[in-house]
């Protein structure tokens, strides 16, 4: 097949795969009580939003000439990606923590802290 | 001395500083007196070298700029000090005098502490200071810097007692009363300075002179916003009631400050700024009018008073009500002389006093006194010649003085002055029946405590003594003055010869001419020739015949065998005036239902409602109470359940996406 052929994804359908994707995290954050299954949906949350950058990096990029331009969104996922990988670092510890305080990690009996 | 004139008040104020530290330390009283005393003695010695030397050059004004006090804006005003004809009269005799009191406190004051003679003496040298710097100051800050002064050293040296409550009270009242008057005074400084742009004496007279229609509505303002100041401290109605409580101080304080030179300041900020009541017809009528309603007010008070201080206090009101009576008919000159006479004669009388009281152990009341002539010779003598001066008796100093004032008095409702001449000629009679009263209380005051047979027991009469040579040479000195210190201001056109009325000449070159003819200042300066001289010496009659008309119903009333009998009949004769003039018309009661208690029930309506209710409960607790209650109600939104919380941040966030949709 030549380059011609070749029919590029339009990008909004890109964005609707990340807003689906969104949408699947928060329900999953709001109705899950396993702290691990929230974790999860939080990493979708954050890969959807990963999802919308390099859509639009993609869309933006037609217009600029130069590469720099075109890379804002695709630098912006790396860092997504670095501070997600922190984040994970820092919730797992806590769930360890409760577990060890609790037995289990349903966020639902993490609830000492309130008025 | 001339080119350091700041060393006059520095001595002084070095001495209180001095005192101050000494009184801490309670050092030895002869310490304290050197000091003291010494300040004082120095700082004559500086003045008199002062005049010795002006007397002795060309110029009239000798003005002393040492730094720039205040400079912002336009307002620049030098801390300067000046020397000029009114200055140099009022430096000779303040200093002069309060070293005499000086002298004499030393004596008075010998009973109490070590800390509290230094005290005394503290505040005495501080209030020098601030009488100097007043009547030397060139301009009207540095004036006001006095003025203030004078009037705080006041405060401490009524309440020196502060033991008693009445006391500290008395203290409390002179200065609050005082800053009434001040306040007037310091709006007319602003006045002066917002119409002329300087402060400068110099300046503003000059100015003002010569434009004297251009400035004759500012001056209107300015002369009587002084003159309400000057009405607060020199004690005139309606803010005279100050004085006479003032004599719970030590009785040389209400000589120095009280009698002889602070209460004087009034009438000397009159005489500095004559040029402004010269330009004011107004102004000058008020002034008028004050001091000659004062004049015979506070007299017919004297009349029945039986503390000798309380008598010495009302007649003390009463001659400042001629002093202003004098400025108000544009004689400046005599205004001025009899200050220098008064300061002769009420001193003398209120060492005298001092002496009595001394001598009977604290006792005031002149119907427990009589017949002291026989144990205090020098005392009686003297105060005799200074009652004889006050009464207006001739050669003795207060007859000339007085005699000055009343013939222009005359002259001013003779010539019609300023077109008010009615109002004048009403007071030049009011002010001749104050002089009958004024010979009628002090010889009263003679005779009750210094003749007759002594009514206080025998207790007391055993420790009856004449004071200490400390007292009774001061005493000595200004009774010699209160004699012959009249011949100052001689009258000397009633002879042909101007030249003899050394003050006035002397005076001449603070009246400043103004610019054009002007009605009120023409007929101001013509007063002294307005009447012939056959009307002049007539008037030296009537005073002279006023004068010994009062001594002889003292004398028929107060003295020989049916001595008291007369008063006591005429009492319950007219039991309402007797009443009326003995409870001193009612007027501090008055005050204090019209004045004190409406505005203490406001302070207690602020402190109970304002501040109390609706400050601290409504506004403060209540703020801290509505913050408790909305805390209280808001925290069960905290569930601690994270889901929860999950939920709140998903819903807003889908909120602020719909609205931003």
């Amino acid at each position: 097949m030549t380059p011609a052929e070749l029919v590029p994804v339009p990008y909004t359908w890109v964005l609707a795969l990340s807003a689906v994707l969104f949408a699947i995290g928060v329900v999953g954050v709001l109705l899950r009580r396993n702290g691990i299954a929230i974790f999860l949906s939080l990493e979708i949350m954050l890969n959807s939003a990963n999802l919308a950058f390099a859509a639009f990096a993609y869309r933006f990029a037609a217009g600029h000439a130069t590469a720099a331009a075109a890379l804002d969104g695709q630098i912006f996922v790396f860092f997504v990606i670095a501070v997600a990988a922190a984040e994970a670092a820092v919730g797992l510890a806590i769930f360890i923590v409760l577990h060890r305080l609790k037995d289990s990690i349903d966020v639902d009996r993490a609830n000492i802290l309130r008025w | 001395m001339l080119g350091s004139l700041w060393l006059i008040p520095i001595l002084c104020l070095a001495g209180a500083m001095l005192n101050l530290f000494l009184g801490a330390l309670k050092a030895p009283k002869p310490l304290v007196t050197v000091v003291g005393v010494g300040s004082i003695g120095a700082a004559t010695v500086a003045a008199y070298g002062a005049l010795w030397e002006y007397l002795h050059q060309p110029y009239a004004q000798i003005i002393e700029r040492y730094f720039t006090w205040i400079s912002a804006g336009e307002i620049t005003v030098n801390a300067s000090l000046q020397l000029d004809p009114l200055s140099a009269v009022m430096v000779a005799f303040v200093t002069f005098v309060g070293f005499l009191i000086h002298v004499y406190s030393v004596g008075y004051m010998h009973s109490e502490s070590e800390a509290g003679y230094a005290r005394y003496f503290a505040y005495l040298n501080l209030f020098m200071f601030a009488m100097l710097l007043l009547v030397l100051g060139s301009n009207l800050p540095v004036l006001f810097v006095g003025w203030e002064g004078v009037g705080l050293c006041s405060y401490l040296l009524i309440g020196y007692y502060y033991e008693q409550a009445w006391c500290a009270a008395a203290g409390s009242k002179a200065f609050i009363v005082n800053r009434i008057g001040d306040l007037g005074f310091l709006l007319a400084i602003f006045a002066t300075f917002a119409v002329f742009g300087s402060v400068e004496f110099s300046e503003i007279f000059s100015t003002a002179a010569g434009h004297p229609h251009q400035y004759a509505g500012a001056a209107t303002i300015i002369a009587l916003l002084l003159f309400v100041g000057a009405i607060g401290k020199s004690a005139q109605i309606p803010l005279y009631v100050w004085l006479p409580d003032a004599m719970a101080g030590p009785t040389p304080v209400s000589a120095l400050i009280h009698a002889a030179t602070m209460v004087t300041a009034g009438v000397y900020i009159v005489a500095r700024c004559n040029v402004f009541f010269r330009l004011s017809p107004t102004a000058m009528l008020v002034v008028a009018v004050v001091g000659g309603v004062t004049a015979i007010f506070a007299a017919t008070i004297g009349l029945v008073q039986n503390d000798i201080k309380k008598v010495l206090a009302y007649s003390t009101v009463s001659q400042l009500g001629y002093m202003f009576l004098a400025a108000g008919v544009g004689a400046y000159v005599a205004a001025i002389f009899h200050v220098v006479t008064h300061a002769f004669f009420k001193a003398c009388l209120f060492l005298g006093s001092g002496s009595v009281i001394h001598a009977s152990s604290g006792e005031q009341d002149m119907t427990r006194m009589g017949g002291l002539r026989k144990y205090l010779p020098t005392t009686y003598w003297t105060f005799l010649a200074a009652t004889l001066a006050i009464a207006g008796i001739p050669i003795f100093a207060g007859f000339f003085s007085k005699d000055e004032i009343l013939a222009r008095t005359f002259a001013a409702g003779a010539t019609d002055l300023n077109g008010y001449g009615d109002i004048y000629r009403v007071l030049w009679y009011l002010a001749v029946a104050g002089a009958l009263l004024t010979a009628f209380y002090m010889f009263r005051a003679v005779y009750m405590t210094f003749h007759g047979a002594f009514r206080g027991g025998e207790e007391a009469e055993h420790h009856l003594h004449e004071s200490p040579r400390s007292m009774t040479v001061p005493l000595i000195v200004l009774g010699f003055l209160s004699v012959i210190g009249g011949f100052l201001g001689f009258p000397g056109q009633l002879f042909h010869k101007t030249g003899w009325n050394l003050i006035e000449n002397f005076l001449h070159p603070v009246i400043l001419p103004l610019g054009e003819a002007h009605g009120a200042a023409a007929a101001a300066e013509n007063g002294s020739h307005a009447v012939s001289l056959g009307t002049e010496w007539l008037l030296v009659g009537i005073s002279v015949a006023v004068a010994v008309f009062g001594w002889l119903i003292a004398r028929r009333f107060y003295l020989g065998d049916g001595a008291f009998a007369l008063p006591r009949k005429l009492a319950d004769r007219l039991p309402l005036i007797h009443k009326l003039l003995f409870n001193k018309y009612w007027i501090d009661e008055m005050y204090g239902a019209l004045v004190i208690k409406p505005i203490h029930q406001t302070a207690i309506f602020l402190w109970r409602v304002v501040d109390e209710l609706i400050i601290d409960t409504l506004v403060i607790n209540g703020a801290a109470f509505t913050v408790e209650l909305t805390g209280d109600v808001l925290r069960f939104i905290q569930t601690g359940n994270v889901r929860n919380y999950a939920l709140a941040v998903a819903a807003a966030a889908l909120a602020l996406a719909a609205v931003l949709w």
